[in-house]
Protein backbone atom coordinates (compact mmCIF):
# COMPACT_ATOMS: atom_id res chain seq x y z
CA UNK A 1 0.00 0.00 0.00
CA UNK A 2 1.51 3.43 -1.26
CA UNK A 3 1.73 6.16 1.10
CA UNK A 4 -1.03 9.01 1.82
CA UNK A 5 -0.76 11.89 -0.26
CA UNK A 6 -0.45 15.63 0.95
CA UNK A 7 -3.50 17.64 -0.47
CA UNK A 8 -3.93 21.16 0.15
CA UNK A 9 -6.86 22.60 -1.07
CA UNK A 10 -7.71 26.85 -0.64
CA UNK A 11 -9.99 29.41 -1.66
CA UNK A 12 -8.35 31.63 -3.99
CA UNK A 13 -11.00 34.10 -4.62
CA UNK A 14 -13.81 32.37 -6.49
CA UNK A 15 -11.40 29.35 -7.54
CA UNK A 16 -9.77 26.60 -5.81
CA UNK A 17 -6.32 25.74 -5.83
CA UNK A 18 -5.40 21.90 -5.48
CA UNK A 19 -1.68 21.22 -4.65
CA UNK A 20 -1.36 17.49 -4.57
CA UNK A 21 1.95 15.58 -3.86
CA UNK A 22 1.97 12.27 -4.08
CA UNK A 23 4.28 9.21 -2.93
CA UNK A 24 5.76 7.44 -5.94
CA UNK A 25 8.78 5.88 -7.02
CA UNK A 26 7.55 6.74 -10.86
CA UNK A 27 10.34 4.28 -12.28
CA UNK A 28 10.62 5.04 -15.47
CA UNK A 29 12.02 1.35 -17.41
CA UNK A 30 15.13 2.84 -18.26
CA UNK A 31 17.32 2.68 -15.55
CA UNK A 32 19.57 -0.41 -14.57
CA UNK A 33 20.47 -1.31 -11.26
CA UNK A 34 24.53 -2.23 -10.36
CA UNK A 35 23.94 -6.03 -12.31
CA UNK A 36 22.86 -4.12 -15.44
CA UNK A 37 19.29 -5.56 -15.12
CA UNK A 38 16.88 -3.35 -16.19
CA UNK A 39 14.66 -1.92 -13.82
CA UNK A 40 11.06 -2.60 -14.63
CA UNK A 41 8.71 0.40 -15.20
CA UNK A 42 6.37 1.42 -12.34
CA UNK A 43 4.54 4.54 -12.54
CA UNK A 44 1.51 6.24 -11.81
CA UNK A 45 -0.71 5.94 -15.06
CA UNK A 46 -4.15 7.72 -14.45
CA UNK A 47 -5.06 10.30 -11.80
CA UNK A 48 -8.47 12.07 -11.31
CA UNK A 49 -9.75 14.71 -8.93
CA UNK A 50 -13.45 15.09 -7.95
CA UNK A 51 -15.55 17.65 -5.94
CA UNK A 52 -18.99 17.10 -4.93
CA UNK A 53 -19.18 14.49 -7.07
CA UNK A 54 -17.98 15.92 -9.93
CA UNK A 55 -15.00 15.13 -11.99
CA UNK A 56 -12.59 18.74 -11.76
CA UNK A 57 -9.43 17.19 -13.56
CA UNK A 58 -8.33 14.18 -15.44
CA UNK A 59 -4.75 13.04 -16.58
CA UNK A 60 -3.04 10.29 -17.93
CA UNK A 61 0.84 10.07 -17.42
CA UNK A 62 3.51 8.43 -18.91
CA UNK A 63 7.18 7.34 -16.64
CA UNK A 64 8.23 11.20 -17.33
CA UNK A 65 6.47 12.41 -14.49
CA UNK A 66 9.06 12.97 -11.52
CA UNK A 67 9.52 10.94 -8.72
CA UNK A 68 6.90 11.92 -6.21
CA UNK A 69 4.68 13.54 -8.39
CA UNK A 70 3.64 17.10 -7.71
CA UNK A 71 0.34 18.39 -9.12
CA UNK A 72 -1.30 21.68 -8.76
CA UNK A 73 -4.24 23.15 -10.63
CA UNK A 74 -7.54 25.63 -9.98
CA UNK A 75 -11.30 25.21 -10.22
CA UNK A 76 -14.61 26.84 -10.03
CA UNK A 77 -17.46 25.96 -8.24
CA UNK A 78 -17.07 25.01 -4.53
CA UNK A 79 -16.84 26.38 -1.45
CA UNK A 80 -14.54 25.93 1.89
CA UNK A 81 -15.75 22.75 3.80
CA UNK A 82 -16.01 20.70 0.64
CA UNK A 83 -14.43 17.83 -0.11
CA UNK A 84 -11.64 17.40 -2.71
CA UNK A 85 -10.72 13.73 -3.49
CA UNK A 86 -7.63 12.60 -5.61
CA UNK A 87 -6.94 9.55 -6.61
CA UNK A 88 -4.55 7.94 -8.67
CA UNK A 89 -3.60 4.08 -10.58
CA UNK A 90 -0.46 2.86 -10.98
CA UNK A 91 0.47 -0.09 -13.99
CA UNK A 92 1.04 -2.52 -11.53
CA UNK A 93 -2.64 -1.68 -10.69
CA UNK A 94 -2.03 -0.35 -7.08
CA UNK A 95 -4.59 2.10 -5.69
CA UNK A 96 -5.34 5.52 -3.92
CA UNK A 97 -7.27 7.83 -2.89
CA UNK A 98 -6.86 10.75 -0.80
CA UNK A 99 -9.20 13.44 0.74
CA UNK A 100 -8.87 17.38 1.83
CA UNK A 101 -11.64 19.65 3.07
CA UNK A 102 -11.33 23.25 1.01
CA UNK A 103 -10.54 25.87 3.76
CA UNK B 1 41.36 -13.03 -23.71
CA UNK B 2 39.07 -14.65 -26.28
CA UNK B 3 37.34 -17.59 -23.24
CA UNK B 4 36.50 -14.15 -21.19
CA UNK B 5 35.01 -12.29 -23.72
CA UNK B 6 33.08 -14.83 -24.58
CA UNK B 7 31.90 -15.15 -21.37
CA UNK B 8 31.22 -11.56 -21.16
CA UNK B 9 29.01 -11.61 -24.15
CA UNK B 10 26.55 -14.59 -23.60
CA UNK B 11 26.18 -12.90 -19.83
CA UNK B 12 25.01 -9.63 -21.19
CA UNK B 13 22.57 -11.97 -23.73
CA UNK B 14 21.09 -13.94 -20.92
CA UNK B 15 20.55 -10.76 -18.93
CA UNK B 16 19.17 -9.31 -22.07
CA UNK B 17 16.67 -11.91 -22.68
CA UNK B 18 15.66 -11.90 -18.75
CA UNK B 19 15.12 -8.21 -19.11
CA UNK B 20 12.71 -8.48 -22.13
CA UNK B 21 10.70 -11.53 -20.07
CA UNK B 22 10.81 -9.25 -17.08
CA UNK B 23 9.20 -6.38 -19.22
CA UNK B 24 6.62 -8.39 -21.00
CA UNK B 25 5.31 -10.40 -17.89
CA UNK B 26 5.23 -6.55 -16.13
CA UNK B 27 3.51 -4.35 -19.21
CA UNK B 28 0.84 -7.15 -19.80
CA UNK B 29 -0.91 -7.05 -16.45
CA UNK B 30 -0.99 -3.05 -16.56
CA UNK B 31 -2.37 -3.18 -20.06
CA UNK B 32 -6.06 -4.97 -18.50
CA UNK B 33 -5.70 -3.07 -15.38
CA UNK B 34 -5.71 0.05 -17.21
CA UNK B 35 -7.33 0.13 -20.24
CA UNK B 36 -8.70 3.61 -20.69
CA UNK B 37 -4.75 4.74 -20.50
CA UNK B 38 -3.98 5.12 -24.44
CA UNK B 39 -0.44 2.98 -24.24
CA UNK B 40 0.22 4.02 -27.43
CA UNK B 41 0.31 7.01 -27.22
CA UNK B 42 3.10 6.66 -24.43
CA UNK B 43 5.27 4.87 -26.24
CA UNK B 44 5.49 6.87 -28.85
CA UNK B 45 9.36 7.89 -29.88
CA UNK B 46 8.35 11.24 -31.89
CA UNK B 47 6.39 14.34 -31.56
CA UNK B 48 4.50 13.71 -34.95
CA UNK B 49 4.15 10.35 -33.69
CA UNK B 50 2.80 11.29 -30.06
CA UNK B 51 0.60 14.20 -31.53
CA UNK B 52 -0.79 11.46 -34.06
CA UNK B 53 -1.73 8.45 -31.29
CA UNK B 54 -3.31 11.72 -29.50
CA UNK B 55 -5.65 12.81 -32.30
CA UNK B 56 -4.13 15.72 -33.22
CA UNK B 57 -2.95 15.80 -36.77
CA UNK B 58 -2.15 19.01 -37.60
CA UNK B 59 -1.67 21.49 -34.54
CA UNK B 60 -1.69 25.20 -35.11
CA UNK B 61 1.37 26.99 -33.13
CA UNK B 62 0.17 29.40 -30.66
CA UNK B 63 0.94 32.42 -28.94
CA UNK B 64 -1.74 31.92 -26.25
CA UNK B 65 -0.33 28.94 -24.87
CA UNK B 66 2.39 29.95 -22.35
CA UNK B 67 4.97 27.36 -20.76
CA UNK B 68 6.98 28.66 -17.52
CA UNK B 69 9.55 26.61 -16.37
CA UNK B 70 12.95 27.41 -15.84
CA UNK B 71 15.19 27.93 -19.12
CA UNK B 72 18.07 26.14 -17.70
CA UNK B 73 17.34 22.88 -15.71
CA UNK B 74 20.09 22.05 -13.24
CA UNK B 75 18.51 18.33 -12.43
CA UNK B 76 16.47 16.97 -15.27
CA UNK B 77 14.68 14.80 -12.98
CA UNK B 78 12.68 17.14 -11.34
CA UNK B 79 11.73 20.39 -13.95
CA UNK B 80 8.92 22.13 -12.83
CA UNK B 81 6.59 22.97 -15.57
CA UNK B 82 3.07 25.18 -15.49
CA UNK B 83 0.81 24.97 -18.24
CA UNK B 84 -1.53 27.96 -19.01
CA UNK B 85 -3.56 27.90 -22.47
CA UNK B 86 -5.60 31.67 -23.04
CA UNK B 87 -7.41 29.58 -25.77
CA UNK B 88 -11.12 29.66 -25.02
CA UNK B 89 -12.59 26.34 -24.05
CA UNK B 90 -9.84 24.67 -23.56
CA UNK B 91 -10.26 20.70 -23.48
CA UNK B 92 -7.09 19.26 -22.65
CA UNK B 93 -3.50 20.39 -22.09
CA UNK B 94 -0.49 17.70 -23.08
CA UNK B 95 2.84 17.77 -22.17
CA UNK B 96 5.32 16.45 -25.02
CA UNK B 97 8.75 16.51 -24.51
CA UNK B 98 11.18 16.19 -27.68
CA UNK B 99 14.06 14.57 -27.08
CA UNK B 100 12.97 11.81 -23.83
CA UNK B 101 12.73 8.47 -24.92
CA UNK B 102 9.25 8.15 -25.10
CA UNK B 103 7.89 11.86 -25.74
CA UNK B 104 5.02 12.21 -24.03
CA UNK B 105 4.72 12.92 -20.69
CA UNK B 106 0.99 14.00 -19.15
CA UNK B 107 -1.92 14.26 -20.73
CA UNK B 108 -4.79 16.74 -18.66
CA UNK B 109 -8.12 16.74 -19.42
CA UNK B 110 -10.03 19.89 -18.36
CA UNK B 111 -13.36 19.62 -17.62
CA UNK B 112 -16.11 22.99 -17.53
CA UNK B 113 -14.96 24.86 -14.66
CA UNK B 114 -11.51 23.68 -14.30
CA UNK B 115 -9.32 27.05 -15.19
CA UNK B 116 -6.69 25.49 -18.45
CA UNK B 117 -3.55 25.76 -16.05
CA UNK B 118 -1.35 23.07 -14.77
CA UNK B 119 1.43 22.51 -12.74
CA UNK B 120 3.40 19.59 -12.47
CA UNK B 121 7.04 18.99 -12.53
CA UNK B 122 8.36 16.06 -15.26
CA UNK B 123 11.58 14.40 -16.18
CA UNK B 124 14.00 15.59 -19.05
CA UNK B 125 16.72 12.92 -20.30
CA UNK B 126 18.50 16.11 -21.76
CA UNK B 127 18.35 19.23 -23.24
CA UNK B 128 15.12 19.27 -25.08
CA UNK B 129 12.32 21.30 -26.84
CA UNK B 130 9.12 20.85 -24.66
CA UNK B 131 5.75 20.89 -26.64
CA UNK B 132 2.28 22.10 -25.11
CA UNK B 133 -0.46 20.68 -26.97
CA UNK B 134 -3.69 21.73 -26.26
CA UNK B 135 -7.15 20.97 -27.54
CA UNK B 136 -9.60 23.31 -27.67
CA UNK B 137 -13.02 23.74 -29.27
CA UNK B 138 -12.34 20.38 -30.91
CA UNK B 139 -8.80 21.97 -32.53
CA UNK B 140 -5.58 21.39 -31.39
CA UNK B 141 -2.88 23.92 -30.77
CA UNK B 142 0.46 23.87 -29.68
CA UNK B 143 3.39 26.07 -27.99
CA UNK B 144 6.84 25.37 -27.48
CA UNK B 145 10.05 26.32 -25.05
CA UNK B 146 13.57 25.18 -25.42
CA UNK B 147 14.77 23.77 -21.83
CA UNK B 148 18.62 23.40 -20.74
CA UNK B 149 19.34 20.62 -18.85
CA UNK B 150 22.58 20.04 -17.49
CA UNK B 151 21.90 16.77 -15.36
CA UNK B 152 20.05 14.23 -17.25
CA UNK B 153 17.00 12.54 -15.37
CA UNK B 154 16.88 9.37 -17.06
CA UNK B 155 20.32 8.37 -16.35
CA UNK B 156 21.03 5.11 -14.22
Amino acid sequence: MADPMKIRAAMAGDKVEVKVLMAHEMETGQRKDASGKPIPAWFIQSVTATCNGRTVLAAEWGTAVSKNPFLSFRFRGAKPGDKVAISWVDNHGDKRTDEATIS
Amino acid sequence: MRSSRRKVLQGTGGLAVMGLAAAAGLVKPGIARAEAWNKAAFETNSVPEAMKAVGAAQPVESKDIVLNSPDIAENGAVVPFAVESRIPDTQSIALLIEKNPNVLAADFQIPQGTDPWINTRVKMAQTSRVIALVKAGGKYYYGAKEVKVTLGGCGG
